[in-house]
């Protein structure tokens, strides 16, 4: 059975998508006697494309780095070393410090399920692990109260247990979780394909243990793959907004991660704050591009050697 | 098994458990209690005004979203992969800041002149914004194996651009166009974060679905909130399943 | 060490892939399993190795029955046919694989390493990677990782079918050679009779999940026991029910009236070897092989009408 109809409603979404890079040019048009009008037309729709990129996307981003470092640096400084800022940078990263190594866990795993693994329900379990891509992160945020929450099915429980899940921490790493929970799957589920089991089988029996085999010749041979996804869970992970603006409660130096303190100091005016802040994250979402950029370059011309 | 069993419970923890919980909150009062509560008329403009949004946006993301694809594959000049590697900065930018920097153009102080803020122009420009990749990332592909040769024979044989275009081009794109728009859509509808700033959340006017979810998770209305969510979810997953019916028909069809 | 193979069947799905089926390979025994796509020799031999488990049946090894132990317990060495090389792994590291997952200290691994490489006449190449190798050379480290761990048994899977031509040739000698200086037990899968008939002591043909004939090279040629192994190793001539071996179709130089008289329709020569290709009197097409210096002596060519004597043909019962 082949695992592509694990994903009976497969949502590629950034992760498949983004692997696309600049091949090049598909070669010249042909040297026709239009070739002028051709030219024109390449042209014009050159003007479209990066005229509609420059006032959609590069402009506000440039904008922000602008009015961030309008008046120097040293309000910058100060408004990056704030007690809630560091707080919530901090924050920010603890969560991500779990949230992370526990999806790239369940995702090695669950890929190797999914594409290993021969059992009924394999297509609705697919789907079930692309869900996140479909929902809104309001919708994550109010599934995970419903549960979790004063009133949710397991609050009674939670509370006799004495966790506290929603308005703290746990459940801000949930919200994290669930919502960047396909990348590392999706992305490993194809060169998991692509690697095959022969080696694995070549490894058992040359006396590997499924566990040796998995460590010394499964995790290699996939390691690109899983770090491709561990980069975009990431990003997804520390820019996540509406479902942990939901679970946390928003208190500040408690429960505020970097994406909730741009929001408040961007309500409370404090327009520097806010600023300096989506510039942190901005820098991190460009250094994401650039090491999604690199891996893809670095296993291309592995792929070609 | 003991690794099966983990990955069973951490899927249940995560996915499976609340997702029951939203479809059981939403089926409380059963379909009655479903029906007022969708049909209140700020859930109602606040789902019309995300449906409609994610229209237009998948539209012209439809539009742009190929021609910038073709620019990247076929055209040549220069800084032409930094471009298209900031394609998924949308992607990777938190969708907080999304705001923040659409705002710091077009915003109060557009140093441009134009501002959109609080507005329902402003929905639409923050959903452009998020959705920008997926058109163009699902045709870019397509559009690099796509053989210049079958091109340059419709033309050998008469066949003016704007024919090629319509005859072979599209035909040939449709499906990766139209599976990026599905994708666009479904984010579209659900899309959160960069509206918050933006749009002012005003009931009536600039009140997306997912907003108003949110608002009524404020004010402890859960079964309020429970509801439009499943409506939202529905809409989303309809047209994935959609897309997929039409991809396998199509797959099928070609082979 | 002895393998028994008792009574194995194997099924995928509604595909038999294996019927009944029984073996014996003796102690240093070197074994082909000859068949054609489908007939269920890689499966056969996967089940020997303990990557796939039989449905039903026995196997085993040295007396011992290990049809439940996993692959890694059973003490085979299998060389996979597209090599399934450790390919972030350099080729000392592959070869030294077996003996690292023993935990062997590192003094024992890299001088066992470093005989194995010069064995299979790879020194100098232990610093390299997969990628960087021909696919004789894979091969060889291949078989080199599998014999590392000294295993009782020697399972290839094609080892040969994605070489080309000339390598092939070089590899098989050098097997029979390897063989013959180590004395595992080994088995190989192959499709080509010729390949078989050169490497093997003794052939098992299977068609359909099912053994047709097992035997030394020679046997099966000259007594093959049906139809299928007559047709599949060697060339045959089909006349009725009746199957007859184009070298053993003599044309005669002049007709002595025990022969059938026969038309040349096309002549061809293939180098050392001439095909004559006949029209007997009753209508029958077959076609005879003759040396080149038997064509030339009778001036073999088209259209000319001669004398054949047949061999007594073979006849199968259906």
């Amino acid at each position: 059975m082949s695992s592509s109809d694990a994903g009976a409603l497969s949502i590629p979404g950034p992760a498949g998508a983004a692997r696309v890079s600049d091949r090049g040019s598909a070669g010249a048009p042909p040297a026709a006697a239009g070739a002028r009008a051709s030219r024109r037309r390449q042209l014009g729709a050159r003007v479209i494309a990066l005229g509609y990129l420059a006032l959609l996307l590069l402009a506000p981003v440039a904008m922000i780095f602008y009015r961030t470092f309008e008046h120097g640096i040293s309000p910058v400084i100060n408004a990056a070393t704030t007690p809630s800022a560091t707080h919530a940078f901090w924050l920010s990263l603890e969560i991500v410090a779990i949230a992370v190594p526990l999806n790239t866990a369940f995702g090695i795993g669950m890929a190797l399920l999914l594409e290993r693994g021969r059992f009924w329900g394999k297509s609705i379990l697919g789907v079930m692990i692309d869900l996140p891509f479909a929902i809104s992160p309001v919708v994550v945020g109010l599934s995970l109260v419903l549960v979790y929450g004063k009133t949710g099915w397991l609050g009674d429980w939670l509370a006799e247990q004495g966790i506290s899940v929603i308005f703290s921490v746990p459940g801000m790493v949930i919200a994290t979780a669930v919502v960047s929970l396909p990348f590392v799957v999706r992305e490993t589920m194809p060169v998991l394909r692509e690697l095959g089991v022969d080696a694995e089988q070549a490894a058992e029996t040359l006396g590997a243990s499924p566990w040796q085999t998995f460590w010394r010749i499964t995790l290699p041979g996939i390691r690109w793959g899983v770090v491709y996804g561990v980069v975009l869970t990431t990003a997804r992970a520390l820019g996540e907004f509406g479902a942990v603006s939901i679970v946390s409660g928003r208190i500040e130096e408690q429960t505020q991660t970097l994406p909730l303190f741009v929001q408040d100091r961007f309500e409370n005016f404090d327009s520097t704050g806010a600023y300096t802040a989506a510039v942190v994250l901005a820098l991190l979402a460009l250094a994401t591009l650039l090491a999604m950029n690199l891996l893809t370059r670095l296993t291309r011309r592995k792929t070609e050697a | 098994m003991l690794g099966k069993g983990l990955l069973g419970i951490y899927l249940t923890v995560l996915v499976l458990l609340p997702i029951a919980a939203l479809l059981a909150k939403s089926s409380t009062g059963g379909l009655n209690a479903f029906w007022r509560e969708i049909s209140n008329p700020e859930a109602v403009a606040a789902i019309k005004l995300t449906l409609i949004a994610s229209v237009i946006v998948v539209v012209i993301n439809a539009v742009f979203g190929t021609i910038i694809a073709w620019v990247l594959v076929r055209d040549e000049f220069p800084g032409k992969s930094v471009v298209n590697a900031l394609i998924d900065l949308p992607f990777a930018l938190p969708t907080i800041v999304a705001g923040v920097v659409l705002l710091a153009l077009y915003g109060k102080d557009s140093p441009l002149g134009i501002d959109v803020a609080f507005t329902r122009a402003a929905v639409g420009l923050a959903l452009l914004f998020v959705t920008l990749p997926f058109v163009v990332r699902s045709v870019q592909p397509v559009l690099l194996e796509l053989d210049l040769a079958m091109e340059e024979a419709a033309a050998s044989l008469g066949a003016s651009p704007a024919t090629v275009l319509r005859r072979i081009v599209l035909p040939t794109l449709a499906p990766a166009i139209i599976s990026g728009v599905a994708l666009s859509f479904a984010r579209a509808v659900g899309e959160f974060g960069s509206l918050v700033l933006i749009t002012g959340n005003l009931p009536f006017k600039t009140e997306a679905g997912s907003v108003y979810i949110f608002g009524q998770i404020q004010n402890e209305n859960l079964a309020a909130a429970a509801a439009v969510s499943v409506v939202l979810l529905f809409a989303a997953l309809l047209v994935l399943a959609l897309l997929t019916f039409f991809l396998r028909r199509r797959s099928r069809h070609v082979l | 060490m002895a393998i028994e193979v008792d009574h194995v069947s194997k099924r995928f799905g509604d595909f038999v892939a294996l019927e009944n089926v029984s073996i014996t390979v003796g102690d240093g025994a070197l074994t082909a399993l000859l068949g054609p796509s489908g007939s269920g020799k890689s499966t056969l031999l996967r089940i020997i190795a303990g990557l796939e488990r039989p449905d039903s049946g026995e196997v085993v090894i040295g007396g011992e029955d290990v049809t439940q132990a996993p692959a890694r317990t059973r003490g085979v060495g299998f060389v996979f046919q597209h090599y399934a090389p450790f390919k972030h792994m350099t080729v000392h590291d592959n070869v030294a694989f077996g003996l690292s997952v023993r935990k062997r200290p590192k003094d024992e691994i890299r001088g066992r390493v470093e005989e194995l490489l010069g064995l299979v006449r790879l020194d100098g190449l232990a610093g390299r990677y997969p990628s960087q190798l021909s696919g004789g050379q894979l091969q060889r480290m291949a078989l080199a990782r599998a014999l590392a761990v000294q295993p009782q048994v020697l399972l290839l899977d094609e080892p040969f079918g994605a070489l080309d031509a000339q390598v092939r040739a070089e590899l098989r000698e050098w097997l029979r050679r390897l063989h013959e200086e180590i004395h595992v037990t080994t088995i190989f899968v192959t499709h080509d009779q010729e390949e078989a008939m050169e490497v093997a002591e003794q052939i098992v043909v299977m068609n359909r999940g099912r053994i047709e004939q097992a035997g030394a090279p020679r046997e099966l040629y000259e007594s093959p026991s049906n139809e299928f192994v007559m047709s599949f190793i060697g060339p045959v001539n089909r006349l009725g029910d009746a199957f007859v071996r184009p070298h053993d179709i003599q044309i005669l130089a002049e007709s002595d009236g025990t022969g059938t008289e026969a038309l040349i329709e096309r002549v061809v020569h293939l180098g050392f070897e001439v095909r004559v290709e006949l029209k007997l009197h009753d209508g029958r097409e077959l076609w005879a092989q003759v040396t080149r210096e038997v064509a030339n002596e009778l001036e073999l060519r088209e259209g000319q009408i001669l004398s054949v004597r047949l061999p007594a043909p073979r006849v199968f019962a259906s």
